[in-house]
């Protein structure tokens, strides 16, 4: 593989606060150097002028479907959508069929991954057996083959018990439980935002209640553990309020929030459109505020996608009938860029870190750092660019997007993994 | 009148009040059709339509179904209850299946809200809302302000309270939606468990207790109490509800001014209105259904692309010797 130089984009480089016009050198899979006028022998050089080059974005929470539902996506198309979105590395939750909770079904994700050969595939490994709540799935052996974290998403963690001893074994390696938080008998039948619109549209609401009693718990929890507590897509500003008081004190607490939780509010869900139902459901508009103001203030740690493919034809029901979830790999960088950025809430080298650097730290990943040594892992993002979601040109098998026919400005257009390019939009004519 | 309903009738929500008063003004000459020894006019003859009907109903189909065929319509009824197959499916299916058919109006009732709005889009047929869920049953709301007018020559200014289960009630929903475009004021009534959070925002005044509902009331419209609330623990027992909740008589002899009594059926007789209301003085349940086959009739007319201003003509034709 031949040494590439990006010459001339803006780097940002969230690990070391760098952020300047210069050429990034990406040699034998690493990250070479970082200076004007770099070169090598026998390098190709891109210009990039004009552009952002970036740590590739890591996203920590999606959901491939494979094995269990290659209709609605597989490893190798969710990589695919990854790259297209500038991701280098996602990190797979265990909710497939059969459940990912053992070593074999761990390094399955694995082989499948590297066979694609696009973005780095991390498995979450599950934290009970079958993702059924009662006996703890051999995290050491999941580890060993490859896990990076354990979960029971798309499930809540019900038993307190499971998730205190689930806290205090994960400590021997080191992982972080992530937590989807939904207190089930409050939740119990809900399809979208307890709130003036349910009641409105007669849907059975989701109190953010709901959400909040379990991320009161498990703070509790991994403070009593001093275990490492990963709270997935919060939705609510008592959620955030509960964590910023829990990071006062010192908790190992992260959180993660959705491009959709930061960008849309339960108002999407008229007309019943099923492609605004997801799990937590979209809130309030103090709630958007709240999540924006913590994802600034690092109360909420990362963005992550929460990618939850479904085919078509589930999603074309009676509201109450559909399933939760929405695809986010592919629109993930440029709604936030569009909401945060040119919202003027965070500033651009924030938004790197928290879709990129944060992460990798969280999950303990390699990646989100244009460091010299690190893996050649970058994005380059056209935040000049503007362009109009159109789900049918997406990479992702599944097309369940809540933000079709948006306009949105910021857009990656070269993906590199280990120095490799993965996805450029020179090279393939844009779809 | 440049008012017209559009495609589909799902709910009042998205009404405007000229088109709901379009709607009630139109029922006026059809009530007039049942009352005849031949009770048919030919305003819909040759239209096919489809009595479709996810959810047990008795009141509300056989409604339909004598406004149907008063009007000359030609009906099928399709029962759907208790399918293995899950209801999403079942909805897409049948919405092509339907258009594949060539029908001209769908009278749908389905357990998911929003399903008769999903149908509408998916077909070119009229879709009417014989009740989706917890969401709009509005061609009740419309035989109730029919009748609210009939009793007391107007709707504007009079005090309207809904009183039970306002959280799960789709009669409740499509009442308060077309009570308060007509400018009444409209007030809610029952456990604060069975009260939407937020509803107040709506405009509506929440009473905690029935004896504030009576004395503030020109009518009470008691909504009947799903038997299941109780197993799923909204509300401890029937026989409290009854007593905290219920219509009495010695309730509603407090009450400072005559008031109408309404319950759009089936009652639980004994639990949120006690017989000697339901068939006292003050009810005007019966009206209700009569009522109920006008307005329908007005609505099927109406979408049918009929002319309001040709509705007392296309009775009279019909007629003959009246």
């Amino acid at each position: 593989m031949r040494p590439l130089v990006l010459r001339g984009g803006r780097v940002i480089d969230p690990s070391r606060g760098l952020d300047q016009t210069t050429d990034l050198l990406l040699q034998d899979g690493k990250i070479a150097g970082i200076g004007t006028g770099l070169s090598a022998p026998e390098a190709d050089v891109r210009d990039v002028t004009g552009k952002v080059v970036a740590p590739g974005l890591v996203d920590v929470h999606v959901h491939l479907r494979e094995p269990g539902n290659e209709d609605e996506e597989t490893v190798a198309s969710g990589a695919r959508a990854a790259v297209a979105g500038g991701f280098t590395a996602v990190c797979a939750m265990p909710n497939t069929d059969p459940v990912t909770d053992n070593q074999a079904a761990v390094g399955f994700i694995i082989r499948q991954s590297v066979r694609a050969g696009l973005a780095r595939v991390y498995p979450i490994g599950a934290v009970s057996v079958g993702q059924k709540g009662e006996q703890l799935a051999e995290f050491g052996e999941m580890v060993g083959a490859g896990a990076v974290a354990v979960s029971d998403d798309g499930k809540p963690i019900v038993s307190g018990h499971l998730m205190r001893t689930a806290l205090e074994y994960a400590r021997t390696f080191d992982i972080p439980i992530a937590d989807h938080c939904e207190e089930p008998t409050l939740a119990a039948g809900g399809v979208m935002h307890e709130g003036l619109v349910a009641a409105r549209l007669g849907l059975k609401g989701i109190p953010a209640a709901a959400e909040e009693i379990m991320v009161a718990r498990d703070i509790v929890l991994a403070e009593l553990t001093g275990g490492r507590v990963h709270l997935c897509h919060m939705s609510t500003r008592g959620s955030v309020d509960l964590l910023r008081r829990a990071k006062e004190r010192g908790s190992r607490v992260t959180a993660e929030v959705t491009p959709h939780h930061l960008a849309l509010t339960d108002h999407a869900c008229e007309d019943y459109d099923t492609h605004a139902k997801m799990n937590p459901p979209l809130r309030e508009a103090a709630d958007v505020a709240a999540l924006r103001g913590a994802l600034k203030d690092g109360v909420i740690d990362c963005i992550a996608s929460d990618h939850a493919p479904h085919a078509y034809d589930e999603k074309d029901a009676a509201f109450d009938d559909a399933p939760f979830g929405v695809v986010g790999l592919e629109t993930a960088f440029a709604v936030a860029y569009t909401e945060l950025v040119q919202g003027g809430v965070l500033a651009l080298p924030e938004l790197v870190a928290r879709m990129s650097t944060v992460p990798a730290q969280v999950f303990h990943l390699p990646g989100g750092t244009l460091t010299p040594g690190a893996p050649a892992d970058v994005c380059v993002l056209d935040v000049a660019a503007r362009w109009t979601v159109d789900a049918a040109h997406f990479h992702s098998k599944s097309r369940n997007t809540p933000f079709q026919g948006r306009a949105l400005a910021g857009r990656p257009v070269l993906t590199i993994v280990a120095g490799r390019i993965v996805h450029d939009t020179e090279a393939a004519p844009a779809r | 009148m440049t008012a017209t309903l559009g495609k589909d009738l799902v709910g009042l929500e998205h009404l405007s009040p000229e088109q709901i008063r379009l709607i009630l003004d139109t029922a006026e000459p059809f009530k007039e059709v049942s009352e005849r020894p031949i009770k048919k006019v030919p305003a819909l003859r040759g239209k096919t339509i489809v009595n479709l009907f996810f959810e047990a109903s008795t009141r509300t189909r056989i409604s339909f179904e004598f406004a149907e065929k008063r009007l000359s319509a030609d009906t099928v009824n399709v029962a759907a209850t208790g399918s293995s197959v899950s209801k999403g499916e079942n909805l897409v299916d049948t919405a092509r299946n339907l258009e594949a058919m060539r029908i001209d109006m769908v009278v749908i009732r389905h357990p998911s809200s929003g399903a008769a709005q999903f149908l509408g889009k998916r077909i070119r047929s009229n879709v009417i809302n014989a009740g989706d869920g917890k969401h709009e049953h509005p061609t009740q709301a419309l035989l109730d302000l029919l009748t609210i007018r009939d009793k007391r020559g107007k709707i504007a200014g009079l005090k309207v309270c809904l009183v039970g289960d306002i959280l799960h009630s789709r009669v409740a929903r499509s009442n308060l939606w077309g009570l308060t475009k007509l400018g009444a004021c409209v007030g809610v009534c029952g456990p604060s468990t069975l009260m939407p959070r937020g509803i107040e925002e709506l405009g509506v005044t929440v009473f905690r207790r029935i004896e504030e509902a009576i004395e503030w009331a020109d009518v009470l419209n008691v909504l009947r109490l799903q038997l299941e609330r109780m197993e799923m623990g909204f509300i401890p027992s029937l026989r409290e509800y009854y007593r905290v909740f219920g219509v009495t008589p010695e309730r509603l002899e407090r009450a400072p001014r005559e008031i109408i009594i309404m319950h759009p059926g089936p009652m639980n007789r004994g639990v949120e209105i006690d017989s000697r209301v339901a068939d006292g003085p003050h009810s005007v349940i019966l009206d209700q259904v009569t009522n109920g086959v006008a307005v329908r009739m007005a609505v099927l007319y109406l979408l049918a692309g009929g002319r309001p201003e040709l509705a007392d003509a296309a009775q009279r034709d019909a007629g003959g010797m009246h």
